[in-house]
C-alpha cells in the first residue's frame, strides 16, 4: 500500500502503540491490561507497520523471526513456571521478591508471575505476526 | 521364505571362520541374564515347597491402588523357571545362531526385553501390573516376530500378531478393572481370595467373556489361532522361546490364575473345555496338513495350548495337575524341537520334509536330540511326556461333567501328535538321504547343547518325576486350587483306562503317521474346498476397516471448510439444543429485562451488523460487518464492568479484521461460493445456533449466580497473588498452567499456520 498519509502515520503510531503495548503489559497485574493484550497492541503495530512499508521492513524492524519469537516466549513462560521447583513449590506457583522492602514500605516487586507475562507478551505478539506477515509475504 | 534376516550368519557359520563374527565371539554373554534370574527363583523353592510364598511389594500408583508387586507361588514360580531356564538355552542357541548377524545386538535387546516382561507378567501380585506386562509381552513379541524386518511377511506376521494381541489385551484391561471393582482391589492375593464374592456377582459374565478373550487372544485358540503360524516369520530361536515357554502360555497362566476367581462355574467349565477340545483337534489336523517342519510344530503348540485349556476348565485335582505336567513337558519338547529344527535348516538350508532324509549320519547329535524330543512329544515312556499323557487320560476321566468328550478329543489329539512327532523327528533323520541346498554337517556345541539338555529334562524327570512333582507341580496346583493338594507322579499306574488309552493312542498315530502322505494329500484337498481361510478372514476385516476409515474421512473431511463449519456447528446445535431439551433447563423470561436506552443501542447495533454480514454482497463489506458485532460485544463488556474483557475483544477484533482482509485478496470471487439451496440451509443452522446459544444464556441467567469462585478470587488475590486485577491474576498465578498450555496452543497454530502458506507459495512457483 503507497499512502503518504499512512506512511507518515504509522511512524508515529506504531513507536506510540509499542511503549503503550509495554505499559499495558506491566500494569496488567492491577489494572485492565496483561501480557495477552500487551502482545496484541504490539502485533498491531507492526501489522500496520507492515501494511505501510511493506513486510521486508517490518520484518527488519522485528530483528528477529516472529515464530522464534513466540516460540522463546513459551519458553520464558515455561521458566517462570519451573522456577517454582527451586523454592520447592508445585509448578507454576508465583515467586515474589519485593527488593528494598523496609517496614512499611512495599518495595519494588519483582516476581516470575511478570516473567511468565512477558512469556505470554511475545507468544502473541510472535504467533500473531507469524501469521500477519506470512499472509502479507503473499500478496 | 526371505532369508534376508538370517542369511549372514549362516554364510560365516558357512565359510567356517576367517570373518569377525558380531555376535560369535562374546553372544553368549546373553545368556548370563537369564541364569541369573534362573537361580534366583530357585532360592525360593524351598518357601513354595513348604506351601508357602514370596511376595515383594513396592508402592507405585498408590493414589490408583496400583502396587509394583510380585508373587512367588507354586504357579508363578513354575513359569518362572521355565522361563528363565529355557531363555538361558535359548540365549546360548542364538548367540550360534545369528553370530555375525548386523543386527545381533538388537536381537538381544528384543530377548531379554520380552523376558523381563513375560517374568513380570507371571510373577505381578497386581492386576494392572500384571496388564502392563501383558501388553509388553505383545509389544516385545511385535518386535521379535518382526525382526526379520526387510520381509514383508515376517511384518504383516509382527503386525498381525500385534494387533490380535493387542485386541485380546484391551478387552483383558476391561476385565481385570471389572474385576478390581467386583474383588474391591486390584491386589491379585486380595482377589484370589474373594472367589467366591466375584462369581455370585452380577459382573460375573462379562468379566469371564472379557478375560476370556485376553488369554484366547494370547493362547492362540480357534477362532484366533491363525496368527500363531504366521507368527513362524521370526528367527527360529525366537519360536523356540515364544512358542514353548512364553508367549502364548501368557494366555494359559491367565486361565491357571483366574481359576481360583473365575472357575468352577458352569459358563467357566463349558467354554475353556470345548474351546480347548476344538483347538486342540482342529489344530493337530491342521499340523498333520504342513510340509515345512515349522508350521507342523507352530500348530502342534496351538494343539498343547487347546490342550492346555481343556483342562484348565476342570474342578478335578488330577485334571489341574495334568494340565500342570503337561505345561513343562510341552515346554521342555517344544523348545527343543523346534531349536533342532534350526538346526537342520541352518545345515542344509531348507525346512521341507519332502526335501529331507537320512540326516543321522551327518548329523548324530542332532538326531539324537531329536529322538528323544520326538519321544517325549508322541509319549513314550520313560518319558516325561508319557506320564504327561497318563495324567491327561486319568484327569480327562475324572472331570465330571462330560469325560468322554474330553477323553475322546485327548485320544485323538495325542495320536495325531504321535504322528507328527515321527514326521518332525524320523522323517528327516532316517531313510534315504535326499539331495539338500547344502550338504548336511553337524553343528556347532553351542547349537546342539541346548536341545540335548531340553532334551535330557524331558528323560531324567521321566525316570525320576518326583523331582518335578514335589518342586513345581504340587505347589502350583494348590496354588491353581486355592487349596492344599498332593499330586504324586509316576511313571507306572497299573493296567487301567489310561494305560488302555495310551496304547490305543500309539495305534492310532503310528497308523495316522503310516498313512500320513495320503492324508496330508486328502487334508489339502479338503481344505481347499473350503471357502476361506481365518488368515483370509483376517484380510478381509482390516480392508474392511481400512476402507471404512477411508469412506468416513471422504465424508467428513472432504477438505471443503464451508463443510467442516456446517458439520461443527450442526453438532454443536444439535447436541446443546437436545441436552437443554432433555433436561428441561429451558427458561422463558417473565417479561423484558431492565434494560437502559445505551444497552438496547448496542444491540441494534450488534444485531444490524450480523444482518449485514450475512446479506452483504462482498466480502469486504460483509468483514466490517462483523467487525461491528465485534466491537458492540466490546461495547457490552465495557458497560457491565469487564474492561479487560472488552479490550481483549476488540484487539482480537482488531487483529482479525486486518488478517482477513489480507487473506481475502487473495481468494476467488465472493459469488462463485455456495448455492442458494445452500444458502439457505446456512441460514436455517445459522438461526439455529443462534436460537441454542440465547435459550442456554437464559438458562443460564435464570439458575441462581454462584459466587463462591468469585468470592474466594476477589478475597484471595491480593493477599496470596499481589494483584488487584483478578482476571490477569487468574491468567497468570492462579490458572498459569491453563494459560501456559493455550499459549502452547497459539504458537502450535502460528507454526501450523505459516507451515501451510509456505506450502502453498513453494507450490505456486512455477
Amino acid at each position: 500500500m503507497n499512502s503518504l498519509i499512512l506512511n507518515a502515520a504509522t511512524r508515529l503510531l506504531v513507536a506510540l502503540m509499542l511503549l503503550f503495548s509495554v505499559y499495558m503489559l506491566l500494569r496488567g497485574h492491577n489494572e485492565p491490561g496483561g501480557g495477552f493484550i500487551g502482545g496484541l497492541i504490539a502485533a498491531i503495530g507492526f501489522a500496520l507497520y507492515a501494511m505501510a512499508h511493506g513486510t521486508a521492513a517490518a520484518r527488519r524492524a522485528l530483528r528477529f523471526d516472529p515464530a522464534a519469537i513466540s516460540v522463546v516466549g513459551l519458553g520464558i513462560a515455561l521458566l517462570a513456571g519451573l522456577s517454582a521447583a527451586l523454592a520447592g513449590d508445585a509448578l507454576f506457583t508465583g515467586q515474589w521478591w519485593f527488593a528494598g522492602a523496609i517496614d512499611g514500605e512495599k518495595g519494588l516487586p519483582i516476581s516470575t508471575v511478570l516473567l511468565f507475562d512477558i512469556g505470554v507478551y511475545l507468544v502473541v505478539v510472535g504467533a500473531a505476526l507469524t501469521i500477519a506477515l506470512a499472509l502479507e509475504d503473499e500478496t | 521364505m526371505n532369508d534376508h534376516g538370517l542369511a549372514p550368519g549362516r554364510e560365516i557359520a558357512g565359510r567356517g571362520g576367517g570373518t569377525i563374527s558380531r555376535g560369535g565371539g562374546f553372544g553368549w554373554l546373553l545368556a548370563i541374564p537369564p541364569a541369573g534370574l534362573a537361580v534366583a527363583f530357585s532360592a525360593a523353592l524351598p518357601t513354595v515347597m513348604g506351601g508357602g510364598a514370596v511376595r515383594l511389594a513396592y508402592d507405585w500408583v498408590p493414589s490408583l491402588g496400583v502396587g509394583l508387586s510380585f508373587l512367588i507361588d507354586g504357579l508363578s514360580l513354575t513359569f518362572a523357571l521355565l522361563i528363565s531356564g529355557i531363555g538361558v538355552l535359548v540365549a546360548l542357541y542364538s548367540s550360534a545362531y545369528l553370530a555375525g548377524h548386523n543386527h545381533y545386538a538388537r536381537f538381544s535387546v528384543y530377548l531379554l526385553l520380552f523376558m523381563v516382561a513375560m517374568l513380570g507378567l507371571v510373577l505381578a501380585d497386581n492386576v494392572i501390573t500384571l496388564f502392563i506386562f501383558w501388553e509388553l509381552t505383545t509389544v516385545a513379541s511385535y518386535l521379535l516376530i518382526g525382526f526379520d524386518h526387510a520381509s514383508a511377511k515376517a511384518r504383516r506376521s509382527a503386525l498381525q500378531a500385534l494387533l490380535l494381541t493387542g485386541a485380546g489385551g484391551l478387552a483383558l484391561l476391561a476385565g481385570l478393572i471389572l474385576l478390581g471393582a467386583a474383588a474391591g482391589s486390584f491386589d491379585l492375593s486380595t482377589i484370589l481370595a474373594s472367589g467366591d464374592a466375584v462369581r455370585a456377582h452380577q459382573l460375573y459374565l462379562p468379566i469371564l467373556i472379557l478375560v476370556l478373550l485376553g488369554a484366547f487372544t494370547k493362547s492362540a485358540q480357534v477362532p484366533f489361532h491363525f496368527w500363531l503360524p504366521n507368527a513362524m516369520a521370526a528367527p527360529t530361536p525366537v519360536s523356540a522361546y515364544l512358542h514353548s515357554a512364553t508367549m502364548v502360555k501368557a494366555g494359559i497362566y491367565l486361565l491357571a490364575r483366574m481359576h481360583p476367581v473365575l472357575g468352577g462355574t458352569d459358563s467357566w467349565i463349558w467354554t475353556l473345555t470345548i474351546f480347548g477340545a476344538f483347538t486342540a483337534v482342529a489344530a493337530s489336523v491342521l499340523a498333520l496338513r504342513q510340509t515345512d517342519l515349522k508350521l507342523a510344530l507352530a500348530y502342534t503348540t496351538v494343539m498343547a495350548l487347546g490342550t492346555l485349556t481343556m483342562f484348565l476348565g476342570a474342578e478335578a485335582t488330577v485334571a489341574v495337575a495334568a494340565a500342570i505336567t503337561f505345561l513343562i513337558v510341552h515346554s521342555l519338547y517344544k523348545a527343543a524341537l523346534f531349536l533342532i529344527i534350526g538346526n537342520i535348516d541352518h545345515a542344509t538350508g531348507t525346512r521341507d520334509v519332502a526335501r529331507l532324509g537320512g540326516l543321522v549320519r551327518a548329523m548324530p547329535v542332532t538326531a539324537l536330540a531329536a529322538a528323544a524330543a520326538a519321544l517325549s512329544m508322541a509319549g513314550f515312556p520313560p518319558f516325561l511326556g508319557f506320564i504327561g499323557k497318563e495324567l491327561k487320560y486319568e484327569g480327562a476321566l475324572a472331570i465330571a461333567s462330560e469325560p468322554l468328550f474330553v477323553a475322546s478329543a485327548a485320544v485323538v489329539a495325542n495320536a495325531l501328535m504321535v504322528a507328527v512327532a515321527g514326521i518332525v523327528a524320523l522323517r528327516p533323520f532316517y531313510g534315504t538321504p535326499s539331495t539338500t541346498p547344502k550338504p548336511p554337517r553337524e553343528v556347532p556345541m553351542r547349537m546342539w547343547i541346548s536341545p540335548v539338555l531340553l532334551a535330557g529334562l524331558g528323560l531324567t524327570f521321566g525316570l525320576a518325576p518326583s523331582l518335578i512333582a514335589d518342586a513345581l507341580v504340587q505347589p502350583a496346583v494348590t496354588a491353581i486350587l486355592g487349596r492344599p493338594e498332593t499330586v504324586k507322579l509316576a511313571l507306572w499306574h497299573g493296567f487301567n483306562l489310561p494305560l488302555l488309552l495310551s496304547v490305543l493312542t500309539f495305534v492310532l498315530g503310528l497308523t495316522a503317521y503310516a498313512v500320513h502322505p495320503w492324508l496330508r494329500r486328502h487334508l489339502i484337498a479338503a481344505s481347499g474346498r473350503l471357502p476361506m481361510t481365518a488368515d483370509q478372514v483376517w484380510d478381509r476385516l482390516l480392508d474392511g476397516v481400512k476402507s471404512l476409515a477411508a469412506m468416513q474421512t471422504r465424508t467428513l473431511q472432504g477438505g471443503r471448510l464451508h463443510r467442516y463449519l456446517f458439520v461443527v456447528f450442526a453438532s454443536f446445535a444439535l447436541a446443546v439444543g437436545t441436552a437443554l431439551f432433555a433436561t428441561g433447563a429451558m427458561r422463558v423470561p417473565a417479561g423484558w429485562p431492565d434494560l437502559l436506552l445505551k444497552h438496547w443501542a448496542v444491540t441494534a447495533l450488534i444485531a444490524a451488523g450480523a444482518v449485514m454480514a450475512a446479506v452483504a454482497s462482498t466480502r469486504l463489506t460483509a468483514i466490517c460487518a462483523l467487525g461491528v458485532v465485534g466491537v458492540g460485544v466490546a461495547l457490552l463488556f465495557v458497560m457491565f464492568g469487564a474492561p479487560d474483557l472488552a479490550v481483549t475483544q476488540l484487539l482480537v477484533e482488531i487483529l482479525v479484521v486486518v488478517l482477513v482482509a489480507m487473506v481475502m485478496l487473495r481468494l476467488p470471487g465472493f459469488e462463485q461460493g455456495s448455492t442458494r439451496r445452500i444458502r439457505k440451509l446456512d441460514a436455517l443452522l445459522g438461526i439455529a445456533v443462534g436460537a441454542v446459544v440465547t435459550a442456554t444464556l437464559l438458562a443460564v441467567v435464570a439458575a441462581p449466580f454462584d459466587r463462591s469462585i468469585t468470592a474466594y478470587f476477589e478475597t484471595a488475590s491480593v493477599p496470596e497473588a499481589f494483584g488487584r486485577n483478578i482476571v490477569n491474576v487468574i491468567l497468570v498465578d492462579f490458572r498459569a498452567l491453563d494459560t501456559f498450555g493455550e499459549i502452547a496452543v497459539v504458537v502450535v497454530a502460528a507454526l501450523g499456520a505459516y507451515a501451510l502458506l509456505a506450502g502453498t507459495r513453494r507450490g505456486k512457483r512455477p
